[in-house]
């Protein structure tokens, strides 16, 4: 079971003046339960990428393969694909749009033609993965705050139960706390239903503490694929296309400018601590 | 007096019912004083929902005291004869770039504050050069704002704020949506603002990052102020700000661990810089004979 993409090839507006290829020969492997970070600077191709995982956007040329078959090939059932990968669009709580938190999450499954025991018991599943209280259940969606509309419309998207969880900046706008309940609770999910998470994020501190494989985009092209200690290694390169590593890497690589013995492959404040304390005592026994 | 002037400042959201009875009343700003010096950096902190927006929104008379006042350069908020002077004082920039940019040409848009306050015609060409030249798009004048990258968007917003020469910026999370890159060129602008030109800058955000070199940092909760002073004295109190919801620079976050394992280090260190410096004193001690 895994997503495959094949040379794919996307072209914005193709045969006009506004022409754009927006992705470049793309090869990449999604494989079952990872949890992935994407990052790239605006522009780079990260969303329109997403938007091929469940069918939206249609290559210009190259395959899409789930689980093997070709998406695009007559016959595959794009809406049952659509069920199996979830996509969770930028600020989706501007589409949240029913009376209340419960029918918003209802509409998801209720459009899969399912029994209506079946999606009430679907919907408070997903509202109690992300963690919503049942107080505001019969609320309307408009009268929650930020962070809780959010996550209402992630309960939507997990209604639907999805193998592949893809999350376009489900962070952006939220207070710290807000940002690691959320990407806890993902977190938690991944780990507790196996499912696949794809996380598209500007934070490399929040990408650094969560996934175990990040894609980086430029231009259109993949530039790094790999651990996130590998890839923040080369944070200069990240630099020259408009990233940047956690700064916790900066403060160990500028330790290690100043001749101290300590890795740099350090991407969070656990690590960073760590690697420090380590350095120290190392340099304190040599002595003794 | 300074620029921004607040004393027991109140305002609440009424929730009306079909008959436009008032149903219910919550209060998202509860008697705040607050005193901002002309040339300030300004950072205000908080969770979402703690009223930082709202306090915002008075700055430049979008939202009324429900209680208290609030004076910008003197002049109080509620007095509706004094509305314009009070926007042209007090500019706001918002979170979402698309949201503020409207004309379909950079130049024009950032024409688009002057021309409506009767600028005159060769005066507004004036303040545009100089608006973008100091948020530095000015090479950007003739393009297009929507093929524009999400930080040139934001600085083409702020030189449109610039260009109607407020004493007072307010900027409601400028940086949210954007990458790395686009954070610090924004964020840089801002600073060049407030140091070369003066202007008294009030900043919202939720990257403890950016706010570290505020002259005062401002932190609310439950619409009340609850914590003020330098970005040095507000960033030692990790825990009782985590407690508020928010978070603390990295570099502090490291410091804070390392001084959990037993490493005698001060309070208050803010950024790689000082860490470095300070690790490296404890560096030299192991090493000595």
């Amino acid at each position: 079971m895994s997503i495959r993409l094949e040379h794919l090839n996307y072209i914005y507006s193709a045969g006009t003046a506004f022409e754009r290829q927006a992705l470049h020969d793309i090869d990449l492997e999604l494989p079952d339960g990872q949890f992935i970070g994407m990052i790239g600077h605006t522009g780079s191709g990260k969303s329109t990428l997403i938007q091929h995982l469940n069918g939206l956007l249609k290559p210009t040329s190259g395959r899409v393969l789930y689980n093997g078959e070709d998406i695009f090939a007559e016959g595959f059932d794009l809406k049952q694909l659509r069920s199996k990968v979830g996509l969770v669009f930028q600020y989706p709580e501007h589409q949240l749009f029913e009376t209340d938190v419960f029918t918003d999450v209802c509409f998801g499954p209720r459009n899969l033609g399912l029994p209506k025991e079946e999606i009430e018991n679907r919907a408070l599943a997903a509202l109690q993965q992300v963690g919503l209280k049942e107080k505001y259940y019969t609320m309307s969606p408009f009268e929650l705050s930020g962070g809780q509309k959010r996550r209402a419309a992630i309960a939507g998207i997990l209604a639907m139960e999805p193998e592949v969880l893809v999350l376009d900046e489900p962070t952006a706008g939220l207070d710290p706390k807000g940002r690691d309940d959320i990407l806890d609770q993902v977190a938690r999910l991944h780990s507790e239903r196996k499912i696949t998470v794809v996380l598209v994020s500007h934070s490399m501190e929040d990408i650094a503490r969560y996934v175990e494989r990040i894609i980086v985009m430029n231009h259109g092209s993949v530039l790094f694929d790999a651990a996130p200690r590998k890839v923040f290694r080369h944070y200069r390169e990240l630099e020259q296309v408009g990233l940047a590593a956690p700064q916790v890497t900066y403060l160990v690589n500028e330790l290690r400018a100043k001749g101290w013995e300590i890795p740099t492959d350090a991407t969070t404040v656990g690590e960073a601590a760590q690697a420090i304390l380590g350095a120290l005592g190392s340099a304190s026994s040599t002595q003794a | 007096m300074g620029i921004i002037k607040a004393s027991k400042l109140a305002f609440d959201y009424l929730k009306m019912d079909d008959e436009g009875k008032v149903e219910s009343r919550s209060r998202a700003i509860d008697d705040v004083d607050l005193d901002v010096n002309e040339g300030d950096f300004i950072a205000i902190l908080g969770h979402n929902g703690s009223g930082k927006s709202t306090l915002a929104k008075h700055i430049n008379a979008i939202l009324l005291p429900t209680e208290g006042v609030l004076y910008v350069d003197g002049r109080d908020t509620r007095d509706e004869s004094k509305l314009w002077e009070i926007r042209q004082t007090a500019g706001m920039v918002f979170q979402n770039p698309d949201n503020q940019i409207i004309g379909t040409i950079v130049d024009e848009d950032v024409g688009f504050g002057p021309e409506n306050m009767g600028v005159p015609q060769q005066e507004i060409w004036q303040r545009v050069e100089d608006s973008l030249k100091k948020v530095g798009m000015w090479e950007y004048r003739d393009h297009s704002p929507n093929k524009l990258s999400g930080g040139q968007k934001q600085r083409v917003a702020i030189a449109g704020v610039v260009a109607m020469r407020p004493k007072c910026i307010v900027l409601d999370e400028p940086t949210a949506m954007l990458d790395p890159n686009g954070r610090k060129e924004v964020i840089r602008t801002v600073q060049e603002l407030n140091r070369q030109e003066h202007v008294t800058v009030i900043l919202i955000t939720h990257y403890m990052e950016e706010v570290i070199e505020a002259d005062r940092v401002i932190v609310m909760d439950q619409g009340k102020v609850v914590m003020q002073g330098t970005p040095r004295e507000v960033f030692s109190h990790v825990e009782e700000l985590k407690g508020y919801r928010l978070d603390v620079p990295q570099a502090t976050l490291v410091a804070h661990e390392l001084q959990k394992a037993g490493l005698p280090l001060p309070d208050g260190i803010l950024s790689n810089e000082e860490l470095v410096r300070e690790l490296e004193k404890l560096h030299r001690q192991t090493q000595l004979p």
